[in-house]
């Protein structure tokens, strides 16, 4: 039986001490006519031929270059990551309720937030959120708590935030009646414009989105954004690419310094980024950081080190006064199991790359995206966007409708991007591609070559 | 007794400048891009500095300073810690899986995993519908609650926000009915563990948005006035809301929609045996009935002739949204997708009936060594509960010294002090994959224990006495934050 030890015996002998004559009779107490009848479900398979359907299926996914990005990037895992995150004693574990017998998770989460405070530069970190768009939720929840200035519910969201995390905000956050004011960006250069926050100067805010690099890939003017949020009493939530904080300058240090305000207030993100496989889409995880001043309203667990009765350093869950099994519905979310089995990998990938292979990455990815931009450009029909200064994405456009140029790049093996005609129709013909350090040059080649030859061929037809 | 690992340096302690794992380095690219100064970090981030070497020692040295289920009972009551089979695991990670972006064109092979998943989920719970998409069970929880309110919104019914649950019912209940905007009103249960009809009959009205409940409930009991329960929050508008996280109990045996529940939320990590993972990653996945079919929340896989795809916005306008950047915990689902494909039809209804001999047996051996059932007329589902009130009035001892002092004899401690109207309980629940014989070597150990309480009492307060660290100060844990390293000045 799968998964079942016991013999007929044990069976026996279990039900002579519970004193019932079947198993069946275990289940008496649930009203007869309620009891179902036989399930329509599959037979059961064995281990082999489970391992057989899988691998099929997978192979008719097949394994396609890919140069989307748009939220989710493929970037090398070091071998060590999953070797060591699938260990038992970290896949089997739960959430580290008992300490003394979860050192292990609970020190290593510990280091995992020291690791995401020295990325954003910011004081405190949680344990993890579900995924980059939840946390971005969850972080309009809390700025809603944390800014006693405002008593609205109003936040400013820029149309270069990542759409889907607009979606996935208003769906989480407008359950709470929080309003989402959007804000335009420049059309030439393709990141948030001051000008456009301007209308709202003076009124009750609560906080404003930066997303730093941007939907498009563009760097945002993040010490001026800041600097005007501030000035305005309004918080600022920093959505950030943790691999671009290598490069970057770490919302913790946006802004001006001037009136004891440097630095975004809460910053969230998307951490798929630092070692994750893509995987269809999940599991991911979202990290979340913030002032001390607003550690008490930041959601989801939290670890701190403090010394065991004999004064020995150790690590336990704290601050759970916050939390949905203490608080019950006066917590600070609803949140209970989150990503750590993700958050294990994103610490053993931080550990190996450091701060200098971490560098080294984005450099890579920049290098990388920017020699894509100047090889699909060079094609008749494709041009670059916008002008402002990106990290690893780009929006190019075509001369012609987006899809079915896609459609054609994936019958040759090519993800060549992500389609914008339905999310930026203002844009026209706009693909967002995207280049990791994973794309090498034969691969931007590779790409280049099959998109001149569609464009080639498809404009012959016409 | 236990063996842990014990103390292991933080790992920014281990580095040493210019100590590099260059293995893991891109190679070196050449090309002037460049990010514009006044956007650029001055200096790189503070990691570690460390070899290959020593991230792996100390990862897998950390890993040793773990209880998990591969290495240890674990009857942590509510959760489900059954084992993980490595088969769900090894096919979830077939580089194919692995490597598709979720926005590329949509993936054949993943999808008929993920569309005969919802329907097996469907047949399982009896419900008409099924999304795949909250990444935990509380989020499950959300998507459940927020359709309940789109549904009555639908209908112009707008003063429909009180939620009731049992005083029982799990933290994230109350918690979930807050951030939907909900009131909460909390019903009691009689002695025997139902619910208390004459105060759900008074909590019930006009305001009423649904009931929110466990069934077998958190009180490890089969909650036998359902049908009466569905009948009177029906008839006064109100929807019927199942927290699946005691799934596992009844799998095959009894369906939430058969019970008359609307909405359900499953804990694919619990009942379907996707790994726990240290705290996540979790998967919600949720199902409805009819009338609340419109409002599921987005993606969800559907069949057009021979393909599969996603269906979003444009299909379901009155969906309720999206809840996570792309498709849930793709992943987590797979895996239960394996999980379910070994099982199958028969294995199925296994769970439930083999989950409930083991607790059934246990809750016998306990009484039997004198220990108290919380609710004794009672059979005990897949779990049930043990109360300490009468040791702690002889011995002064508590239900979290017993707690601490099973780990020293190598037992993850059961869940303690929930729920929280038992005093001093323990929450029980060994799973269907524990054998006859470590149920036994629980029950010797928590027999040893017993005469402890009775002889030296003090080895209890003061446990545990064998792992890497003794019992840790909490307080000074939250009043002097030490929250993240930081170097030495």
């Amino acid at each position: 039986m799968a998964f079942i030890p016991h013999t007929p015996d044990d069976v026996a002998g279990m039900l002579e001490v519970v004193g019932v004559q079947s198993i069946d009779a275990l289940f008496d107490e649930i009203p007869r006519e309620l009891r179902a009848g036989v399930l329509d479900l599959p037979p059961a398979m064995c281990e082999m031929e489970v391992g057989r359907l899988l691998a099929e299926r997978a192979a008719s996914d097949g394994r396609p270059l890919n140069f989307i990005g748009a939220g989710a990037y493929e970037h090398h895992i070091p071998a060590p990551v999953w070797a060591i995150t699938t260990r038992g004693e970290f896949y089997s574990a739960y959430t580290p309720y008992q300490a003394e017998a979860s050192q292990g998770t609970l020190q290593l989460i510990y280091e995992y937030q020291s690791m995401i405070c020295a990325l954003t530069g910011m004081e405190v970190s949680n344990a993890s959120m579900y995924d980059g768009a939840s946390a971005l939720a969850e972080a309009c929840l809390m700025a809603v708590r944390a800014n006693r200035a405002a008593s609205s519910r109003r936040i400013l969201l820029p149309r270069t935030v990542n759409p889907t995390y607009a979606q996935v905000a208003k769906s989480i956050a407008g359950q709470q009646g929080i309003v989402f004011e959007t804000v335009d960006f420049d059309r030439s250069k393709g990141r948030t414009l001051l000008e456009s926050l301007q209308p709202y100067a003076g009124q009750d805010i609560n906080a404003l989105v930066v997303q730093q690099p941007n939907f498009f890939g563009n760097l945002e003017e993040a010490d001026q954004l800041t600097e005007w949020a501030h000035q305005h009493k309004i918080l600022l939530i920093a959505v950030v690419n943790p691999i671009a904080m290598a490069l970057l300058s770490p919302p913790g240090q946006w802004g001006s310094a001037v009136g004891g305000n440097l630095g975004a207030d809460i910053v969230c993100g998307e951490g798929q980024a630092l070692g994750v496989p893509l995987a269809a889409g999940g599991p991911y995880f979202g990290f979340m950081a913030t002032r001390m001043q607003f550690v008490r309203q930041m959601p989801g667990r939290i670890v701190g080190r403090t010394v065991d009765a004999e004064g020995r350093p150790g690590f336990s869950l704290t601050l759970q006064a916050r939390e949905q099994h203490i608080r019950r519905s006066k917590a600070t979310s609803n949140i209970c199991t989150n990503q750590g089995l993700m958050v294990t990998a994103a610490t053993i990938y931080m550990s190996l790359l450091g701060g200098e292979g971490l560098s080294r990455v984005a450099a890579a990815c920049l290098q990388r995206t920017a020699d894509l931009v100047a090889r699909l450009c060079a094609i008749s029909g494709v041009k670059p966007a916008f002008t402002a200064a990106r990290f690893h994405e780009a929006v190019l456009l075509l001369d012609r409708p987006v899809a079915p140029v896609l459609a054609a790049l994936a019958r040759r093996g090519i993800f060549g991007g992500l389609d914008l005609t339905e999310r930026y129709p203002e844009l026209g013909h706009a693909l967002l591609v995207c280049a990791t350090e994973t794309k090498l040059d034969a691969d931007i080649n590779a790409y280049a070559a099959a998109l001149g030859d569609i464009m080639q061929s498809s404009r012959a037809a016409a | 007794m236990a063996e842990l690992q014990a103390r292991e340096p933080l790992i920014f302690e281990l580095g040493k400048s210019g100590r590099r794992a260059g293995t893991q380095f891109p190679p070196q690219v050449t090309g002037s891009a460049e990010i514009p100064a006044h956007l650029r970090r001055a200096a790189p981030p503070l990691l570690p500095e460390v070899s290959e070497l020593q991230v792996v020692r100390h990862f897998t040295r950390l890993s040793q300073m773990n209880f998990s289920i591969d290495t240890h009972f674990y009857p942590l009551g509510s959760c489900t810690m059954k084992y993980n089979p490595k088969a769900c695991n090894s096919f979830a990670m077939l580089p194919e899986f692995l490597g598709r972006h979720p926005l590329g064109p949509e993936p054949q092979g993943f999808l008929a995993c993920m569309y005969e998943l919802q329907e097996m989920l469907q047949e399982i719970t009896g419900m008409q519908a099924v999304s795949l998409t909250p990444m935990a069970g509380a989020q499950g929880e959300f998507a459940g609650v927020a359709m309940i309110r789109a549904y009555h919104r639908s209908r112009n019914d707008l003063g429909r926000t009180e939620i009731i649950v049992p005083q029982a019912a799990h933290g994230t209940n109350p918690a979930t009915a807050a951030m939907c905007g909900c009131t909460v009103k909390e019903i009691a249960c009689d002695a025997n563990g139902d619910i208390d009809i004459d105060a759900l009959q008074a909590a019930v009205g006009p305001a009423t948005a649904a009931i929110m409940l466990t069934n077998p409930s958190t009180l490890g009991v089969f909650e036998r006035k359902i049908t009466e329960v569905a009948r009177i929050v029906h008839a006064a508008g109100g929807l019927l809301y199942y927290d699946g996280a005691n799934l596992n109990a009844i799998l095959g045996k009894v369906r939430p929609g058969d019970m008359g529940f609307d909405v359900i939320h499953m804990n694919l990590h619990k009942t379907f045996s996707t790994p726990h993972g240290g705290g996540g990653p979790g998967s919600g996945a949720v199902g409805v009935g009819a009338r609340l079919r419109p409002f599921l929340p987005i993606p969800i896989v559907d069949k057009d002739g021979a393909r599969f795809r996603w269906l979003t916005e444009r299909d379901l306008p009155q969906s309720i949204g999206r809840l996570s950047g792309f498709m849930g915990n793709a992943g987590v689902n797979l895996r239960a997708y394996i999980y379910m494909r070994l099982l199958g039809r028969d294995g199925m209804v296994r769970v439930a009936e083999f989950a409930a001999l083991n607790a059934n047996y246990l809750l016998k051996r306990l009484q039997a060594a004198g220990f108290e059932a919380a609710y004794p007329t009672r059979r005990a589902s897949h779990e049930f509960i043990i109360t300490l009130k009468r040791e702690n009035r002889l011995y002064q001892v508590t239900a979290m010294d017993v707690a601490k002092r099973l780990l020293d004899y190598g037992f993850h401690a059961p869940t303690t002090y929930f729920p929280l109207l038992v005093p001093e309980c323990l929450l029980i629940e060994p799973t269907e994959t524990e054998a006859k014989e470590d149920l036994d070597r629980f029950c010797e150990a928590m027999i040893a224990i017993r005469r402890e309480m009775e002889q030296e009492p003090e080895k209890l307060s003061s446990a545990p006495h064998t792992m890497p660290v003794r019992r840790l100060d909490d307080v000074r844990a939250a009043k002097q934050l030490d929250l993240s390293w930081k170097p030495a000045a």
